[in-house]
């Protein structure tokens, strides 16, 4: 129990209504936790909340701290008011990775609870936006030992700074249904390839991998990763016609023309007259809305694989970009998929940390140079699932045109001679 | 004090696998279909017959290790022992004894954590660090969230909605909150007080000057010393130069603002993924409870469960009604600042004479 403890009348407010209370929580801390040396801390803590709630400010700095042996993975924060809440001082935040796809034994989650409460505040996130489990509050001196110590089982720091950041994936093939890929094999395959690049920021800016199963894409990835991975099929979906008929008799003829035939994008649906449905597969588009709505009767084919889009990210600087298609279909089973998906991943970063100003997102990049220049320097041939639209514009210089024609048809060809073969 | 370091185990990202529900791990890939028993469960059932149950719940986030030893004793008592986090930093408890559900939400809610946030539901509102442990926030997070989650829990708990709804917030323009179907983020609306004793000690000055949007910074002399100035009539006041070099302070108490956004979708599902798009701003940055933030939300979440039509997110709802109807039935005012003037702003014009009546 913290002797004097800082008076927190607004935080107080925090503490009423029906959603569990953080305050609570860290008040828990501050005035029941055996360990003095927490009891402190959250009280220096909860002091210089209030002073934020008070003044509309916040009063953290930044700094540089790491753990011996890398350049990044600790979010470094030394109070700025730390006169008036010396206990808080030094608050720094540790990133460190999660199991892909955030699954937990709950002895797992009570041996990290016991170092953390040796070394840090006692006070922990599952997850950061980035997909950090954030260790929030140590000092310079416990972030080494607590690293030291939870390193020894098995557990790393993520990215911060200009490197490769911590990737995230889906909950995927553990438990869903719609899941194309394995999307936890994927994020570990890629990631851990880039440990260097993760724990010694020396890139442009920051690299994110993201992996959804499927294009519902739980996993923001398309929207918030430089290298999204998305899970997608080629042949067709399966259709249990017993069970569409079984929705059908549930929810009326009606309900189904209404929410799920006419709300394909493509009009890829129709219902016919004996209340069975036909998909037309060549023009799914496989946004996913006709299986979300009815998972027992539709379900992804088996041809699976996985399309690859480059360049989100948020606002700064130009801001917020979407990822763009660079590989429409990529097979993702042998240990060759995999490892081409690495070197291509390999290309991406080197062409960026090579021609990427400092601090310039890879998509940032590429609205700069223009994707023609960028799939050049990755050699990677154009594919017009890469736009939305060809040009609309006639200012270009085009002397190229039979090569680049000829180049198309060569490609044809050798699809073809690879389908017969 | 000359004491050996140790050298890292560059493990990187450990192996789900190992942690994962057995039932999961046999069936990774091979589910056939879910159902949705409750809200805050899920049944999923494998292609071998399999069942496994997912119990979602809300809870703080930032867990203190009572709370999280709390968590785990329920999932040790109720549950088998094994947990998933989403990624809106829900816990989920997954048991593959139906017998287990129904103890294990008593368990939970007992203990005071919320059930919900399955389908149709309001979602938990994710969120960053804001003034607890970010160094730039103009606002808290923590508190935004659990105060609009204060009342927005009966909502998260139903399957109320059209659809899903995703709602985010972001203690700075940065937004590293992501994009929502609504969205609660800082809009900073004065240029930045340059304390310019500081700047030539503490920033790397060409490099503030990189980072500005709209190239409103340059190298100054101020009192003698190397500083930094504005060109305030550019200043789009996003507070990108911030971060680099403190003394470019861009938080007011007044004068930064929350604005909100509608319309982000991360889904392919239907349409192609959208970004979130202003609707209000000039709203108080007003702890501790934000009361004017939350409602203008609850206005939005009113008249899209009103208006909009089943599987419909808030994007496709107003791709539907038009955003002439979305101002009218939300009684939000439409203003100049809603008319973008950033690059490709011209293909978010109309250009047709597509116009409801
Ligand atoms: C100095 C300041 C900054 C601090 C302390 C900071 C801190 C953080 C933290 C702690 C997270 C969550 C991390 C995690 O899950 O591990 C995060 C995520 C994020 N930050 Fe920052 N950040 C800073 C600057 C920036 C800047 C300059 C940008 C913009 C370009 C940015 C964009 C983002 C985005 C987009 C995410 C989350 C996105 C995602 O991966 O889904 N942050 N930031
Ligand atoms: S992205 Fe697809 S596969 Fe992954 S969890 Fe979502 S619906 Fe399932
Ligand atoms: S997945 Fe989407 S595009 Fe394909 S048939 Fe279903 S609704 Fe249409
Ligand atoms: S939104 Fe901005 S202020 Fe808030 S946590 Fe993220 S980087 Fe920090
Ligand atoms: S606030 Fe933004 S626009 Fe204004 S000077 Fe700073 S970086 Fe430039």
């Amino acid at each position: 129990m913290a002797k004097n403890t800082y008076p927190t009348p607004m935080l107080d407010n925090l503490e009423t209504g029906p959603w569990p209370s953080f305050i609570t929580g860290i008040k828990r801390l501050r005035d029941e936790h055996p360990d003095e040396r927490i009891n402190s801390v959250t009280n220096g803590l909860l002091g210089q909340l209030e002073h934020s709630y008070e003044t509309r400010k916040g009063y953290w700095k930044g700094g540089t701290v790491s753990v011996y042996g890398y350049g990044g993975g600790i979010i470094p924060r030394f109070s700025e008011v730390g006169d008036a809440f010396p206990e808080s001082k030094e608050f720094h935040t540790l990133r460190v990775q999660p199991p892909a796809g955030n699954f937990y034994t709950t002895d797992m989650l009570r041996q990290l609870g016991d170092s953390w409460e040796k070394h840090g505040s006692g006070l922990v996130t599952f997850h950061g936006q980035t997909g950090n489990i954030m260790f929030i509050g140590a000092t310079t001196e416990n972030t080494q030992h607590f690293f030291d110590e939870i390193n020894e089982y098995g557990w790393d720091l993520g990215g911060a700074g200009p490197c490769v950041r911590t990737a995230m994936s889906c909950v995927g093939g553990a438990r869903c249904e719609m899941s194309n890929c394995n999307e936890h094999a994927i994020h570990r395959w890629m990631v851990n390839n880039f440990t260097d690049d993760v724990h010694r920021p020396a890139l442009p800016y920051k690299f994110k991998f993201k992996v959804s199963g499927c294009p519902n894409d739980c996993q923001n990835a398309i929207e918030r990763s430089d290298f999204a991975i998305i899970g997608t099929w080629r042949d067709d979906m399966k259709v249990n016609q017993e069970e569409f008929k079984n929705y059908i008799e549930k929810k009326g003829r009606q309900y189904i023309i209404d929410n799920v035939i006419t709300r394909c994008p493509t009009q890829a649906l129709s219902l016919n007259d004996d209340d069975t449905i036909s998909v037309d597969n060549h023009n799914c588009v496989r946004c996913m809305h006709c299986l979300n709505v009815m998972p027992k009767a539709l379900h992804p084919g088996d041809d699976k694989g996985v399309t690859i889009l480059i360049g989100g990210k948020r606002t700064l600087k130009i801001g917020d970009l979407m990822g763009t298609v660079v590989v429409p279909f990529k097979k993702l089973e042998t240990e060759e998929d995999y490892e081409s998906l690495q070197e291509m991943a390999e290309d991406i970063i080197d062409f960026w940390a090579e021609n990427g100003l400092e601090h310039e997102r890879c998509g940032e990049m590429i609205e700069r140079i223009g994707l023609i220049n960028f799939l050049e320097g990755i050699g990677i041939d154009v594919d017009p699932n890469m736009v939305s639209s060809p040009r609309q514009s006639s200012y270009v210089r085009m002397d190229g045109w039979d090569e680049e024609a000829e180049k198309w048809f060569e490609r044809k060809r050798e699809e073809k001679q690879a389908a017969s073969a | 004090m000359a004491q050996e370091m140790r050298s890292p185990i560059e493990s990187g990202c450990p192996d789900a696998f190992q942690y994962m529900h057995p039932v999961m791990r046999k069936n990774f890939g091979q589910w056939a279909y879910h159902e949705d028993p409750q809200p805050g469960v899920l049944l999923h059932v494998s292609n071998n017959g399999d069942k496994i149950w997912t119990v979602r719940a809300g809870t703080q986030r930032i867990l203190d290790v009572f709370t999280l030893r709390k968590l785990c004793d329920i999932g040790d008592e109720h549950g088998e022992g094994y947990i998933h986090f989403t990624i809106r930093s829900n816990i989920e408890y997954q048991v593959a004894d139906e017998a287990k559900v129904q103890p294990l939400i008593k368990a939970l809610e007992d203990a005071g954590f919320v059930v919900g946030g399955t389908r149709n539901s309001v979602a938990m509102l994710s969120h960053t660090q804001g003034w607890l442990h970010c160094d730039i926030p103009g606002t808290d997070a923590s508190g935004v969230v659990k105060s609009m989650m204060d009342e927005l829990i009966g909502e998260f708990k139903e399957w109320n909605m059209p659809n899903r709804v995703h709602m985010t917030t972001s203690c700075c323009q940065i937004n590293c909150g992501g994009q929502g179907d609504i969205a609660i983020n800082v809009q900073h609306t004065k240029p930045p007080k340059i304390n310019h004793d500081l700047v030539s000690n503490v920033c790397e000055r060409p490099s503030v000057v990189a980072r500005c949007p709209v190239a409103a910074i340059r190298p100054a002399l101020v009192n003698g010393k190397p500083s930094l100035e504005v060109d305030e009539k550019k200043c789009i006041c996003c507070g990108a130069c911030f971060p680099p070099c403190p003394p470019m302070q861009i938080n007011d108490a007044e004068h930064s603002k929350l604005a909100i956004w509608v319309g982000g979708n991360h889904s392919n599902a239907r349409g192609k993924p959208t970004f979130q798009k202003l609707v209000a701003s000039g709203i108080p940055n007003n702890p501790p409870r934000w009361p004017e933030a939350t409602a203008v939300v609850k206005k939005i979440l009113k008249a899209y469960k009103e208006n909009a039509k089943d599987w419909e997110r808030i994007n496709d709802w107003i791709e539907r009604i038009g955003w002439p109807r979305f101002f009218e039935v939300t009684g939000l005012p439409f203003t100049k600042y809603h008319i973008d003037n950033w690059r490709g702003a011209r293909a978010s014009l109309n250009a047709s004479t597509h116009i409801r009546f």
